[in-house]
């Protein structure tokens, strides 16, 4: 008995001590966690020449094992490149297939995909493609009848492709997925033997040969889809033409990724393996590239930078993308222009982004991000309490009397909210006025600002392609994503007529007089900063350019020796 | 006993019916649907899509045509997932859930029922004091907190495990313990109010007196009874560690089916979320029989009427 109490004794010692232990260690670690970081500097603006030539292929320094494991941050809805809509999903898509063409992966120029070679007309409404002998990953010819199919099924309003727009700069592709013409044959392209494809255009679009890369227009196996449906994209009857194939999808765990022997350039492509992990779980990310299981994480989440910039890989670079409020310009006094001016001039942009994100974002002046090659940014003016106050006075409201209370809309989350009550804060301050903070629920929010039921709200536009006309025609009159009331004659007819502009230069003046009217005279909206995208990527996977749509194709990417 | 049994199953289903129409009905009157995003859905397309999934008739229709899927064992498909149902999307979940709440159930019992019974009999010593204190101090650190502590612990600095993910046996040790740990406390509060409460009693000290070891008087005669209150708590307890913690799940990137109640709601993937309230509610409802079962075969006072 005694001998039995001894042991227990030291048994309950060593507990204690064990629970102790971890106790002064948690407390240790809270208290480390708690130290602050200094906040990064705005992200420069980069420059990068048009011009730069692809990437050699790696020749030595390869290590033995070419397997990439990354954190892509969500689980695909689905794998099926028409029907994609998120980076995340596009991301997997361009390791699936391959359009026409396929983007340099630091300048995002357009370099020959499928299509071999290409002639355009010189109003730059035709195209003309000519492909190369490309397969299937099932051995069968890819021909231009593949892209036709696609093509049609994308546009089909039956199939129900939400991101279907990116194919309305075809002749009659618009109305043909708006239903309102039923012949297939009538939107604007067609083969003309299997190896060219002819393409008609509505009007010219200069960026057409970086849309032809993008996943909604890359050719799907006619004969999976036929036999299987909406299976096809599984492992086991998933045909592509790209630079990888499916091997496994495990939802929600693992998606992998193999090398594909019938991809046209395989022998430019390194790795033989791509493991894509859906982990949302940010902390978790971190943690699993801190120990070394995952060699990549795509994009780091904001309140994440500070701890992210600490550990050997991390890099930020501009981000297409700009977060902004909206104003209902048909509630009182957001109708009038001299109020909404005096609202944006009043908030002080670069200090929330230099005190308040601290992760590298860019105050806006602007809708576009200055990261445009060719387009100089618009410059909405700078932050001025002055000025503002006295277009509030000529609006009638001096030192913001009679002024009424608006609420200020952002779908519920932290980050959202501290900016909300830093534009609160400057608000009062600078004009006197107040507003009330309003957060709801992310779908609640979509429909509440859909139905115009708010007075300013948050939101924001990330770019599909590298051209000004991606945020500009948000805003004209009948665009779904307007959502402000906001109706202008003058700024719908410079996007038109830029957009049936030829000449480069002369649209991009159209496109840049819409901004400037948009951003310092009439601003249904008003921006906030420009996006950047923050990564971890460890020193030995090399070929991960930067660039401004945190795009990495992985048929440049490898893994060097230690 | 068996129409005592046949009562509770008819009763049962009702429940179970009532639950779902409900559930039904709440998730439609709540704004937003699947195919809102931030970037607008051209107008022809978004009534092509719903149109498909027949969310455009009217409601009291497609409720009937839900149950009727029901009755057939069909949950219908994803909204969010094209060419996936919510019978295979549950399908590949829940076994993963299932198999990480058993392991974490095994833990909170073992702990639980240990420190429970370990308090009650040093009743109003040091022993109990500490013991309790660390319960609560179980009872009040959520997972949230706890399971990045074990993973910067055993996976950071100690590299005995890895970190999070899923596949081999040493991904289920951290999340069930961080799991298991939680409920472990509640089970130790219970088994030591009902263990005190039966050591007061007669028939203990009869056992005693007639010169029975303690430990047969613990193991035999106090424990069955003083595990009833553990009993009834098991029966919703077990149904909430089998379906899966969606901040467990979240925080070691496990597969199964505790995110979905939140994401698929979020999502407003209705026929997901639905199948997460069915899966749910059903375990639960099956289980209330067991412990009411299995309570009148641990105390002999009890009968089912």
């Amino acid at each position: 008995m005694g001998k039995a109490r001894g042991t227990s004794r030291l048994g309950e010692g060593v507990l204690l001590g064990a629970v102790a232990l971890l106790g002064g260690w948690g407390a240790l670690l809270l208290a480390r966690s708690a130290r602050p970081a200094p906040p990064l500097p705005p992200y420069e603006i980069p420059a990068v020449s048009p011009d730069e030539p692809l990437p050699e292929a790696p020749r030595e320094g390869l290590a033995e094992r070419q397997v990439l494991v990354f954190n892509n941050g969500v689980e695909p809805q689905t794998l099926d490149p028409t029907l994609m809509t998120a980076l995340p999903e596009l991301t997997i898509a361009l390791g699936l297939f391959e359009g026409l063409t396929s983007l340099h992966p630091k300048t995002l120029a357009p370099v020959p995909g499928v299509a071999e070679r290409w002639e355009v007309s010189p109003d730059g409404r035709r195209y003309v493609f000519h492909l190369r002998a490309a397969r299937w990953s099932d051995g069968g010819a890819l021909t231009a009848d593949d892209f036709v199919y696609s093509w049609r099924r994308a546009l089909r309003p039956q199939t129900g492709a939400q991101y279907a727009q990116m194919l309305h700069c075809f002749e009659n592709a618009r109305a043909f997925n708006e239903g309102k013409l039923r012949d297939e044959t009538e939107p604007g392209f067609r083969a003309l033997d299997p190896l060219t494809l002819e393409v008609r255009l509505e009007h010219p679009v200069p960026f057409f040969l970086e849309l032809a890369a993008f996943a909604t227009l890359c050719p799907v196996p006619r004969g999976r889809i036929e036999a299987r449906g909406e299976q096809w994209t599984r492992p086991e009857s998933l045909v592509c033409n790209g630079p990888f194939t499916l091997a496994e999808w495990r939802p929600q765990e693992r998606i992998v990724l193999r090398k594909n022997p019938r991809y046209w350039n395989a022998a430019r492509v390194a790795l033989s393996e791509v493991h894509v992990l859906a982990i949302d779980d940010s902390d978790t990310a971190l943690k699993k590239y801190l120990n070394g299981e995952v060699d990549w994480i795509r994009d780091v989440p904001a309140p994440k930078v500070a701890q992210a910039a600490r550990m050997p890989g991390f890099r930020y670079y501009p981000q297409l993308g700009t977060y902004f409020f909206r104003l209902n310009v048909g509630r009182w006094p957001l109708s009038d222009p001299r109020v909404r001016q005096a609202l944006n001039l009043a908030i002080d942009k670069e200090a929330i982004a230099r005190h308040l994100l601290r992760a590298g974002q860019r105050a806006a002046r602007g809708l576009v991000p200055p990261i445009l090659r060719a387009y100089p940014p618009v410059d909405g003016g700078a932050h001025d309490a002055a000025r503002a106050r006295e277009l509030l006075a000529e609006a009638g409201f001096p030192d913001g009397r009679g002024f009424p209370r608006l609420s200020l809309l952002y779908n519920s989350s932290e980050a959202h909210q501290q900016i909300a009550e830093a534009v609160q804060h400057m608000w009062l301050a600078n004009l006197g006025i107040r507003v009330t903070l309003l957060n709801q629920e992310w779908k609640v929010f979509l429909d509440s600002v859909a139905g115009l039921q708010y007075d300013i709200s948050r939101g924001s536009w990330i770019g599909d392609y590298a051209d000004p006309s991606t945020f500009l025609e948000c805003f004209v009159t009948g665009s779904g994503n307007n959502r402000t009331g906001w109706s202008h004659a003058g700024y719908d007819g410079l996007v038109a007529r830029a957009a049936r502009e030829a000449d480069p230069a002369a649209r991009l003046a159209l496109l840049r007089q819409a901004e400037e009217l948009l951003v310092t005279r009439e601003l249904p909206v008003i921006p906030l900063y420009f996006f950047v995208n923050a990564y971890l990527v460890r020193p030995k996977v090399r070929g991960v350019e930067n660039n401004i749509r945190n795009f990495h194709p992985f048929q440049y990417i490898w893994i060097a020796a230690d | 006993m068996l129409s005592f049994i046949g009562r509770r199953l008819l009763s049962s289903l009702l429940t179970l019916v009532a639950i779902v129409i409900l559930s039904f009905a709440l998730m439609r009157l709540v704004p937003g649907g699947p195919f809102d995003h931030e970037r607008v859905v051209n107008a022809s397309i978004r009534k092509q899509l719903e149109e498909r999934y027949r969310l455009d008739e009217p409601l009291v229709l497609q409720c009937g045509r839900y149950l009727w899927g029901l009755v057939r064992g069909d949950l219908g498909p994803s909204l969010k997932r094209p060419g996936r149902s919510v019978n295979e999307v549950l399908g590949e979940a829940f076994p993963k859930s299932a198999a990480l709440g058993a392991a974490a159930l095994a833990i909170a019992l073992v702990v639980g029922v240990s420190v429970g019974v370990y308090a009650a009999l040093h009743h109003n010593t040091a022993r109990d004091h500490v013991a309790m204190g660390l319960v609560m101090l179980g009872v009040s650190i959520p997972s949230m907190v706890l399971a990045p502590l074990l993973i910067t612990l055993f996976a950071l600095t100690l590299r005995w495990l890895p970190t999070s993910g899923w596949g081999t046996l040493g991904h289920i040790v951290l999340p069930a313990t961080a799991l298991g740990l939680a409920y472990a406390a509640r089970i130790a509060r219970l088994t030591r109010g009902g263990m005190l409460e039966v050591l007061r009693q007669d028939f203990i000290r009869t056992a005693r007196a007639k010169g029975l070891p303690e430990r047969t008087v613990i193991a035999r005669h106090a424990l069955r009874l003083g595990l009833a209150p553990l009993v009834s708590y098991l029966g919703p307890a077990i149904a909430s560690i089998l379906t899966g913690s969606f901040v467990v799940e979240q925080i070691f990137a496990i597969p199964g089916m505790g995110r979905y109640f939140v994401s698929a709601a979020c999502d407003r993937d209705y026929t997901l979320a639905l199948g997460t309230v069915i899966v749910y509610s059903t375990l639960l409802v099956a289980l209330n029989l067991v412990v009411d079962v299995a309570q009148a075969l641990l105390d002999p006072r009890v009968r089912l009427e």
